[in-house]
């Protein structure tokens, strides 16, 4: 369905780059992972403003808060597992209790790393962001995406964690989209199901939307980029005119986009929801299209889970 | 059948040849695979044949063999000659290594004791966390009267972590005599040179200063590795450090000393260089790849 694919970290590295030139406070920082979060370009064009920590992710992001108390703009970069998880007391305290503008910016978020195995997949990460009080959380759906919500992220005064995926995804939105932190996109109109995704599962949403088409099911498809805060307009929208949703997520069902769906639809009006992700489990070494199959996160097991949301919905079978 | 603790006399030659044939598993483990961490693993592979090959007291036919010595491997990435070894001692099938990082397999990209819990005593691939767990299995050795040793591998990389400082006051503070920990020390990780991207050096004088006994080898060098092993003393109440300086890549001309190959993996025309400088081991034959998996 679409042609393009493109890791969204390479455009996080040409964006961070542009940033570099135009705000002599943005500053970036890895550990020992420069290339695998491409901050190389920034590094060799801005070497007085790369910080080389070493493998101490917990010593990167206090490092960084430090710097942002003292007015700096820190990306800090590591793979996802290490710097939700490993990282999270200085995620915690120094970066969001003291409410620091670091912009902690992870690759390899996800599930599809390939042969790494489960300790390199993270599918926790939003989950732990979503717990730190004042955090803002981007997913981007693809490259240009990552790109655009880039010089967002540096532009917002605050904690960010944006999160990044390791492979060659899709490319669904253009380089010239409008993007803002918080504000959802509809990217098709529908009003028998609402599809709410983010990250590479949008392409997939937007496939699951093609093949419900078929079938006579018109499903709307939202690109809910920002896990945290959620775009509750356009989310209340799609509770009042479609009555029916299902979210899709590169992550655990707990927790995450769809967690924190479900969370609001729980309080608001409690209508038929699935979620599309990966279960309480871990992880294990594959090829992203052999573990997407497994781990149940196709287009196809969106399109399935529209079905039975249907079903409950209006009480027959669409399957 | 019981392998006993540096058991008889050393077989120099054999140990050579057994960590030749380890290196040749890994360099066709990961090309086979596809991806993989060749660089530290080859380095790796004449420590490993002298833990399995005559150092560490196990059973091949049962691996909960009570008086078994220990092995956490907290650099989870050199895992190749790990499984190759397990593999090569009749722990696990030998046609099982070609399964390395495959959907299903058991030989995870990282050592996971969910899939090995009779070999891998912890999970490992998050750089800093195996060593505290060695230090946890020792003193539960020792509060059960077990004279069993452990050994724990990091790298010089890794050892930038700070649970790695953590867990080298434990093991002195609890004087921990049974407790050897190697350092693949080859001077590189990921983004280059060690010094240069954060310096550790000099590691030795870091341990000592802790309260570690500590020595500096040539950590491919058999006959060191076989001879520092033996003199440790497990009742004299300290830790060891064997700061191992290794290469890697070692034994393949173009990948010795370049970080390049820290995460990379030989392809067709390279793995067929890589073998041919490695030689072949007058004991054993390559595992097999069959063609149906080999696509
Ligand atoms: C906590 C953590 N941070 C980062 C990584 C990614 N990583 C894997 S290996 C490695 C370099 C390790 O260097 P070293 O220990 O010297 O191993 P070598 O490259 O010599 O094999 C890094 C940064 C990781 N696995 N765990
Ligand atoms: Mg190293």
């Amino acid at each position: 369905m679409f042609n393009t694919k493109m890791p969204m970290r390479d455009m996080f590295g040409k964006a961070l780059l542009e940033l570099g030139s135009k705000n002599s406070d943005v500053v970036v920082l890895t550990a020992d992972l420069t290339d695998a979060i491409k901050t190389t370009l920034f590094s060799k064009a801005f070497p007085d403003r790369f910080f080389q920590m070493g493998i101490k992710e917990s010593d990167m992001v206090g490092t960084a808060a430090g710097m942002a108390i003292d007015g700096l703009i820190p990306f800090v970069t590591t793979f996802a597992a290490f710097a939700t998880s490993l990282a999270n007391q200085s995620v915690r305290v120094s970066m969001g209790y003291n409410e620091a503008n670091v912009k902690l910016t992870s690759s390899h978020g996800g599930i599809c790393v390939g042969g790494d195995g489960a300790t390199h997949q993270s599918f926790e990460d939003i989950a732990l962001m979503r717990l730190i009080p004042g955090m803002t959380i981007v997913v981007p759906c693809d490259a240009n995406e990552a790109y655009n919500a880039t010089f967002s992220v540096a532009k917002y005064i605050g904690p960010v964690y944006l999160r990044l995926g390791r492979i060659p995804t899709p490319v669904i939105t253009k380089l010239d989209d409008r993007f803002e932190i918080g504000h959802a996109k509809v990217l098709r109109e529908g009003n028998d199901i609402a599809i709410v995704a983010n990250g590479m599962m949008v392409a997939f949403a937007l496939e699951a939307a093609d093949a419900l088409a078929s079938d006579g099911i018109q499903a709307r498809v939202i690109n809910m980029h920002t896990v945290k805060p959620l775009d509750i307009s356009v989310l209340k929208s799609a509770v009042d005119e479609c009555s029916a949703i299902v979210t899709a997520e590169e992550h655990t069902i707990i927790g995450g986009l769809g967690g924190a769906v479900s969370e609001y639809i729980g309080s608001y009006n409690p209508i038929p929801i699935e979620r599309v992700g990966v279960k309480d489990t871990f992880g294990e070494s594959g090829w992203p299209d052999e573990i997407l199959k497994k781990y149940g996160l196709t287009a196809n097991d969106i399109a399935n889970s529209a079905r039975r949301v249907l079903t409950r919905k209006i009480g027959r079978s669409f399957s | 059948m019981i392998r006993r603790r540096f058991n008889g006399t050393v077989d120099v030659l054999q140990l050579k040849d057994f960590a030749t044939q380890l290196r040749r598993d890994s360099l066709r483990m990961v090309h086979h695979a596809g991806a993989g961490h060749i660089g530290g693993s080859l380095g790796l592979a004449d420590f490993m044949a002298v833990l399995y090959g005559y150092a560490m007291e196990f059973d091949t036919e049962n691996p909960d063999y009570i008086n078994r010595d220990r092995i956490i491997l907290s650099n989870g990435h050199t895992c190749p000659p790990w499984y190759a070894a397990l593999a090569r001692t009749g722990s696990i099938p030998l046609d099982e290594l070609a399964s390395f990082r495959k959907l299903g397999s058991r030989l995870q990209g990282h050592p996971a004791r969910k899939s090995l819990p009779d070999f891998v005593e912890t999970s490992s691939g998050p750089l800093g966390q195996g060593f505290s767990v060695a230090n946890g299995i020792a003193l539960s050795q020792r509060l059960k009267g077990n004279k069993t040793r452990v050994y724990c591998i990091i790298g010089d990389g890794e050892s930038q972590e700070g649970q790695v400082w953590e867990a080298a006051l434990t093991a002195a503070h609890y004087n921990l005599g049974s407790l050897t920990l190697f350092v693949n020390d080859n001077g590189l990780q990921i983004d280059g040179s060690t010094s240069e991207v954060m310096n550790v050096e000099p590691l030795d004088m870091k341990f000592a200063s802790f309260g570690w006994n500590t020595r500096v080898i040539d950590g491919n060098d058999i006959e060191s590795i076989v001879r520092e092993l033996e003199n440790i003393d497990p009742n004299q109440g300290k830790p060891t450090v064997i700061v191992g300086k290794t290469l890697m890549g070692k034994g393949v001309s173009f990948m010795e000393n370049r970080s390049a190959w820290h995460g990379s993996w030989p392809d067709a025309e390279q793995l067929k260089t890589a073998l041919r400088e490695i030689g072949n081991s007058r004991y054993y034959t390559d595992f097999s790849i069959t063609e149906a998996e080999n696509v």
